[in-house]
């Protein structure tokens, strides 16, 4: 038996084709993958991420079990409302599961998970907390849906939406979130546009998503969150990560704190170990598609050099297949290497990601 | 959309169009770009080529996966639609129209043995359960 969403209905209603995603019936997409991928970009487009699950851990010196619990630093975390984007690792260093940490006061700070990995995500976070912090209250909320708005015209049509909302967000910079009524609106995404995710009531859900179709919020599916994620470069735990790889061979070194003194489930694991590859982003030069797990070959000083991709793909912005895969660390940005697709040897060349990032090409 | 009942079908999405010159032409139904959403990429075969019975012999890629194309009967590629390489997209707006390749028969008594559009029917409907 499958989960459903609170949306479930409404993407029936709008002729939805749905898939089994890690247990969750969800919306692949609504006729063309592609013309939601391109509402986003121009426009504006909604998904139906309730199958994420927010968090909530309440009680005296949260801050204090989350300096431990994740791989990012929460003392970055200081005006109400901020946001921080971290792995919790395990003490192996590979990522539990990828995440964004609100801070809303000393004492309530709210994460919100992955799907597939909510579970056990729950499981770790209920079990560090009886070791290291027992007064702390930590709560599932199920109770709660999540759309992501996102697009040059995200903002303004939820202002649309949800009047009196303007006010109470447009001041929000990246990565900051606010109340209003009974929605938490967050300045966060999964595309590389701007926009809001907004966390609201699951029994408002279904209303809230019609009143922004009504403004002209297009509805896209879980296909176009992937080819836009990819364009953004943007990791998809389960692909470009996963508890077995540290954050530093995918392209996540830069959410772990390495700097300061504190201590967190993980760094032991981390410190002073030689990061021998590095996520690095790929253009196909040849005709054909990149997909995950294919391999990755090239020469360099007459020794074979081998790695993999992580997430490939079409991008419908570019026009040409990209990837991201993790390469050897000799291998540098605008080296060419070759793709084994089936039979044959497809040229790729290496790239800084992203790929693209609000409307416009970055390679 | 219903499956035109002047083609003959395969059990893995390909369609079979006997042409007057003794020529086939081949493409991939309907249903198959329905399965795959939005077409992207398409390879096709080489000119001249000989294909055995439901040999690989082309691909057809979309968003979401790679599919293989099956040369439903043995023969010799004459021509390919190499517009599809442009615009794969063709697939999608008309499965039936967007041929892929085309084939002199080197056994015509395999195309008896095809599906026609109500047995192909069945098919489709036994996928559905």
């Amino acid at each position: 038996m499958l989960k459903t969403t609170p949306l479930n209905q409404s993407h029936r209603d709008m002729n939805a084709k749905m898939v089994d995603f890690g247990g969750w019936d969800m919306p692949l997409h609504y006729g063309s993958q592609l013309d939601e991928h391109h509402s986003v970009r121009k426009d504006a487009g909604m998904f139906d991420v309730s199958h994420m699950l927010p968090i909530d851990i309440k009680g005296d010196h949260v801050r204090d079990f989350l300096r431990q619990l994740v791989a990012n630093n929460v003392d970055k975390l200081t005006l109400p409302g901020k946001a921080l984007y971290s792995c919790m690792l395990n003490p192996h260093g590979g990522v539990i599961d990828d995440l964004i940490i609100y801070y809303l006061s000393e004492t309530w700070f709210r994460i919100v998970v992955n799907a597939g990995t909510a579970d056990k995500d729950l499981a770790w976070m209920l079990a560090k907390r009886d070791e290291l912090a027992p007064n702390l209250e930590i709560t599932s909320r199920r109770d709660l849906a999540m759309i992501a708005v996102q697009g040059p015209n995200a903002r303004s049509k939820v202002w649309q939406a949800i009047p009196g909302s303007q006010a109470a967000t447009e001041e929000l910079k990246l990565f900051q979130s606010a109340e209003f009524e009974e929605y938490f609106i967050a300045r966060t995404g999964y595309t590389g546009e701007d926009g809001f995710e907004i966390i609201l009531p699951a029994d408002g859900a279904a209303d809230f998503w019609r009143a922004l179709h009504a403004v002209g919020v297009a509805p896209a599916g879980l296909g176009a969150r992937d080819t836009l994620r990819l364009e953004a470069g943007m990791n998809l735990y389960g692909h470009d990560m996963d508890e077995t790889t540290s954050p530093m061979v995918s392209g996540l070194a830069w959410t772990v704190d390495l700097k300061t003194e504190r201590d967190f489930i993980g760094k032991s694991a981390l410190v002073d170990v030689p990061v021998e590859q590095r996520l690095r982003g790929l253009v196909l030069l040849d005709r054909g598609v990149l997909r995950d797990h294919q391999k990755v070959v090239a020469q360099q000083d007459g020794k074979d050099l081998e790695g993999e991709i992580t997430s490939g793909g079409f991008s419908p912005t570019i026009g040409k297949s990209i990837a991201l895969a993790r390469l050897p660390a000799q291998i540098s940005i605008d080296d060419e290497v070759s793709v084994l697709v089936r039979d044959r040897k497809l040229r790729a060349k290496v790239v800084k990601y992203p790929f693209v990032r609000n409307g416009n090409v970055l390679i | 959309m219903s499956v035109p009942t002047n083609l003959k079908y395969t059990e893995s999405h390909e369609w079979v169009r006997p042409e007057v010159d003794g020529t086939v032409t081949i493409g991939v139904t309907h249903h198959a770009q329905e399965l795959l959403g939005d077409m992207v990429f398409v390879e096709l075969p080489q000119v001249g080529r000989t294909l055995a019975q439901r040999e690989e012999c082309a691909v057809a890629e979309s968003v979401k996966a790679a599919a293989d194309v099956y040369s439903p009967i043995s023969g010799e590629v004459t021509e390919v639609n190499a517009d599809l390489e442009a615009e794969p997209e063709k697939i999608n707006e008309d499965a039936f129209s967007a041929w892929l390749f085309k084939l002199k028969p080197t056994n015509p008594d395999e195309l008896d043995k095809l599906l026609d559009a109500a047995s192909y029917e069945e098919v489709l409907a036994n996928e559905a359960h």
